[in-house]
């Protein structure tokens, strides 16, 4: 394939469509559509090679607002018709757009599977602990006791980790954002371009009708030093408005603790280092919940390993080695044959 | 006895006969020997006369145990041939069988002439010298069958050898024990003095059309089919499957065809099987999933998004009886319904149905043809018994085929993703990648114009008739309907179609030969019908449609041509023979 150097590198404006955006105003989805805009004309996408694939629910609808390739699927499939672009052409960039119902309910097997094939493509997860679309019933993600239309007396099902699920499942690539978090989205969606594999990001968005200020306690502007720890690969696991607190490892337990630097003799040696690529810290930091510990933000996992695509293409390299040209002639004459004359 | 049935058909095509066969096994892998649930058979009619189906009654059973001859003896002529291994005639075997005595001493079998050897006993001692445990020198007693019956058919033993040589390359002892006991089987038949009436049968040649033939099954035409369609439309295949019995065998076939540039993809589950399949066709490449009747009902709203978004995508179903899991090895075409109208909505596609195992080549290119010209899903018919059965195959010379190259769309000079070809209806077809042709497509509703969301009352009316539209428009463009056998006119067509073409046929060809008014017309193209049926079924008096259903087909006629089209049901799990089908023949032209 020929690369060719665009004269113009896009504009975020230039990933816009036409279509008039129907999500309820304040919905956090325009925050990430901005930052997803913003980072294709970043890392100088093409239009013609971008794909955004969606299942049903609000957050289904982002494709028709980005001016690339773009395809409204049903509901909880889009990580099995992006597997099926990949295997047609793996040369395309591939966003799947999901949601809490569509990919942790109705589509909870393609999401489990795809993470643990590592298909080359990037899963964004639109995380509002409500189904928004279908107005306001509780979500998988949904804490124990929510009221909503279909749980009057508040739901009495425990809620699944997103994260925690698609560490489980295999996925190399694992973080979490904010949909507030301008700065912060784009660089995770870089990072999950950049990665080989399947790339999972979960964005606690907000659901401004249904589910609003859900996240705010830790998400909210006064609270979020305290409450969220921003993670940097090979910095120590320092937040706060003070930058004074830290998790270690509980002496004597599996499991990370909060600790103050400078008191009961706490310096910034005992606090640990983010390791990306160490899976059991990621599943530490992915069950981390307010209000006693930090919620995790950033990339929790990176640790890449070939993926699907690259076995099927060994594996088609290979066996096209042996290709006879594809001659049906010689396929319609394989094993045994004879000649009957008159 | 799958393994000794398959050999038993290549020395027998090699012989110049024609031939038909039938494998019928149960749904457990290991079924408990001895269980009357757990007989394999495999069924072959052959001769030398043009041969259409696997047979009605049998001229001969060979049963290993008490089981196989308590399932096979109704299929048995009266005065044909019982061949036993007396060896598992024991209280036990008997017992597992349902028998309260024994068949071969109570004189239940004197309809028949019977064989009754000891073949357990004459393997073990065939085998001896090569030092098997009982068990596995048991395994042998079918290779000694096979040479026994090979002596009494005259058939060649050296394709059975060499295959027992290939499989068992790395055991050389086992290959030894089988084609020793091959060998003793064919020598017991020489030598020994078998009873009365019981001879080395010679069967001439069958009257065959000069040419290159291969026996095939239909797994193995219609994946062969399927590669083939795509390389005439130029188009990569990726084949996307969760396994289900009977479809399995595609997926098997398919994945051995890497050099033939399929990939296939073994998915999580039947949806995300057809999903993924839309998805490479979206991407440019030819999509295809299959399964099976419960499997293709998962798959049903992943089809109406191809509907709608308007993308090729083949769906094959290899039809079994039902509803539900119902019985998985066995045949049925029960779901015609459910491929023409089963789908939330108005939702038309293309269905195309294939009749023999050699057929399924042909349907699979013609399936592939309509699919691409008029971007449209569309579900190849095919069933159980189809897939698995093998018959003799004039191999096609394949550039004889014409080709229908897709052409992408890559001008973006006046480019909406709905915009449609006047003549066919069907959309361009443009795939990421292709700059400037950049769009959004899916499951919502689209503008006939724009291609964008629409909720417009009138444009919905618009849109929903102008897909119904282009899948009828398809009438145009496949074959007239053709009378298989007999006139135009008459007092009874008997309309058929997919499997159950030879015993229509036959039964047909042999009322023919009495005289009698009698047509047999088979229909490939389920939806849309050829656009000359109907004015064809009017030249009939009556018409009767035989079906492995309870009249899914004669219900498609009567709401589309107001025909009185009369249902011959058949729902056993068995194809038809065709003494059922000559019967209600002569019931309906007596009336």
């Amino acid at each position: 394939m020929n690369v060719v150097t665009p004269l113009n590198k896009l504009t975020p404006a230039d990933f816009a469509t036409d279509q008039e955006v129907r999500w309820c105003p304040g919905c956090g989805d325009y925050a990430i559509l901005k930052a997803m805009q913003r980072t294709l004309a970043d890392i100088g996408a093409t239009k013609e090679n971008t794909v955004f694939v969606s299942g049903i629910g609000c957050a289904a609808r982002f494709p028709y607002y980005m001016a690339t390739y773009g395809f409204h699927t049903i509901h909880g499939r889009a990580p099995a018709v992006g597997t099926g672009i990949k295997l047609a052409n793996p040369d395309l960039d591939v966003w799947v757009i999901t949601g809490d119902g569509d990919a942790l309910s109705i589509g909870g097997n393609h999401l489990l599977h795809v993470l643990r094939r590592n298909v080359n493509l990037q899963v964004l997860l639109f995380n509002n602990e409500t189904y928004g679309l279908t107005k306001g019933q509780y979500s998988p993600t949904s804490r124990a006791g929510t009221r909503s239309p279909s749980t009057p007396m508040g739901s009495i099902e425990n809620p699944v980790s997103a994260v925690a699920l698609a560490l489980g499942a295999g996925a190399r690539f694992v973080a979490r954002s904010v949909d507030t978090m301008q700065k912060h989205l784009p660089v995770i969606f870089k990072r999950a371009h950049d990665h080989n594999g399947t790339s999972f990001v979960e964005i606690f968005q907000n659901c401004i009708v249904y589910n609003d200020e859900v996240f705010a306690e830790f998400t909210a502007k006064d609270v979020a030093d305290d409450a969220e720890i921003i993670l940097e690969h090979g910095q120590p696991l320092i937040f706060g408005k003070q930058k004074n607190q830290g998790l270690r490892v509980k002496p004597g337990f599996i499991e990370l603790e909060t600790v103050i630097i400078g008191e009961d003799g706490v310096t910034e040696e005992d606090i640990l280092v983010h390791d990306e690529t160490n899976r059991a810290l990621a599943g530490m930091l992915a069950l981390l919940e307010p209000p006693s510990m930090p919620v995790a933000i950033g990339v929790l996992y990176c640790d890449p390993r070939p993926s699907y695509d690259d076995g099927v293409k060994d594996h088609m390299d290979e066996a096209l080695k042996h290709s006879s040209g594809h001659d049906i002639n010689a396929l319609l004459r394989r094993g045994h044959t004879w000649t009957i004359t008159d | 006895m799958q393994f000794i049935g398959n050999q038993f058909t290549q020395s027998t095509a090699l012989c110049g006969n024609d031939l038909a066969t039938f494998p019928d096994f149960p749904a457990e892998i290991r079924a408990p020997a001895g269980t009357t649930f757990g007989v394999s058979a495999f069924q072959i009619n052959f001769g030398a006369s043009v041969i259409k189906t696997s047979g009605d009654d049998c001229d001969m059973v060979v049963a290993m145990n008490p089981a196989a001859l308590k399932v096979e003896l109704p299929e048995l002529k009266l005065g044909g041939l019982i061949l036993v291994d007396a060896g598992t005639f024991t209280e036990r075997n008997l017992h597992k069988a349902h028998f309260d005595t024994n068949p071969l001493e109570d004189g239940s079998l004197s309809p028949y002439r019977l064989i009754e050897l000891d073949i357990s006993a004459m393997t073990l001692e065939a085998v001896k010298e090569f030092g098997l445990g009982k068990k596995e020198a048991l395994r042998c007693k079918n290779m000694w069958t096979l040479g026994l019956v090979y002596w009494m058919y005259d058939r060649d033993r050296q394709v059975t050898i060499d295959w027992l040589n290939e499989k068992f390359a790395n055991l050389p002892d086992l290959a030894a024990a089988n084609i020793a006991a091959l060998n003793a089987g064919h020598a017991f038949g020489e030598t020994a003095e078998i009873p009365d009436g019981v001879h080395g049968f010679s069967i001439g040649k069958a009257n065959i059309a000069p040419g290159e033939y291969r026996t095939v099954t239909g797994a193995e035409a219609l994946s062969w089919g399927l590669v083939a369609g795509a390389k005439l439309a130029g188009l990569k295949m990726t084949f996307c499957s969760y396994p289900i019995t009977p479809a399995s065998s595609l997926l098997h076939t398919l994945s051995n065809l890497m050099d033939y540039d399929v990939v296939t993809f073994q998915a999580e589950d039947e949806i995300a099987a057809v999903c993924t399949a839309i998805g490479a066709s979206y991407a440019g490449s030819l999509g295809i999933t299959s399964s099976s009747g419960p499997g293709i009902a998962l798959k049903a709203e992943a089809m109406g998004l191809a509907i709608s978004a308007e993308l090729p995508l083949i769906v094959v179903n290899s039809q079994r009886a039902g509803p539900s899991t119902g019985m998985p090895t066995k045949t049925e075409q029960s779901d015609l319904h459910q491929a023409v109208f089963g789908r939330n909505a108005d939702s038309p596609l293309v269905v195309v149905a294939s009749r023999s195992p050699s057929d399924c080549f042909y349907v699979a290119i013609e399936t592939i043809r309509l699919a691409v010209k008029y971007m449209t899903p569309a579900i190849l018919l095919t069933d159980g018994y189809i897939g698995n059965a093998a018959e003799l195959w004039l191999i096609p010379d394949f550039d004889s085929f014409e080709s229908f190259p897709v052409e992408f769309r890559i001008d973006p000079e006046g480019y909406q993703p709905f915009l449609r070809d006047e003549k066919t209806l069907a959309r361009p077809w443009a795939t990421p990648g292709t700059p400037g042709l950049e769009h959004r497509i899916g499951g919502l509703e689209k503008d006939f114009d724009t291609g964008h969301i629409s909720y417009d009352s009138a444009n919905h009316q618009r849109m929903t008739e102008i897909r119904a539209a282009k899948i009828n428009g398809i009438a145009d463009d496949i074959p007239l309907q053709t009378v298989e056998e007999g006139d135009g006119k008459g007092e009874l067509a008997v309309v058929g179609w997919g499997s159950t073409y030879g015993p229509i046929n036959r039964a047909v060809s042999a009322l023919r030969d009495e005289g009698k008014k009698v047509s047999h017309i088979h229909i490939r193209h389920i939806w849309p019908l050829p656009k000359n049926l109907g004015d064809l079924l009017e030249g009939f008096d009556q018409v009767l449609v035989p079906e492995l259903n309870k009249g899914q087909l004669s219900t498609l006629l009567r709401s589309q041509y107001l025909t009185d089209a009369q249902t011959l049901s058949k729902v056993s799990g068995q194809p038809f023979k065709i003494s059922e089908i000559e019967a209600a023949i002569r019931d309906r032209l007596e009336k």
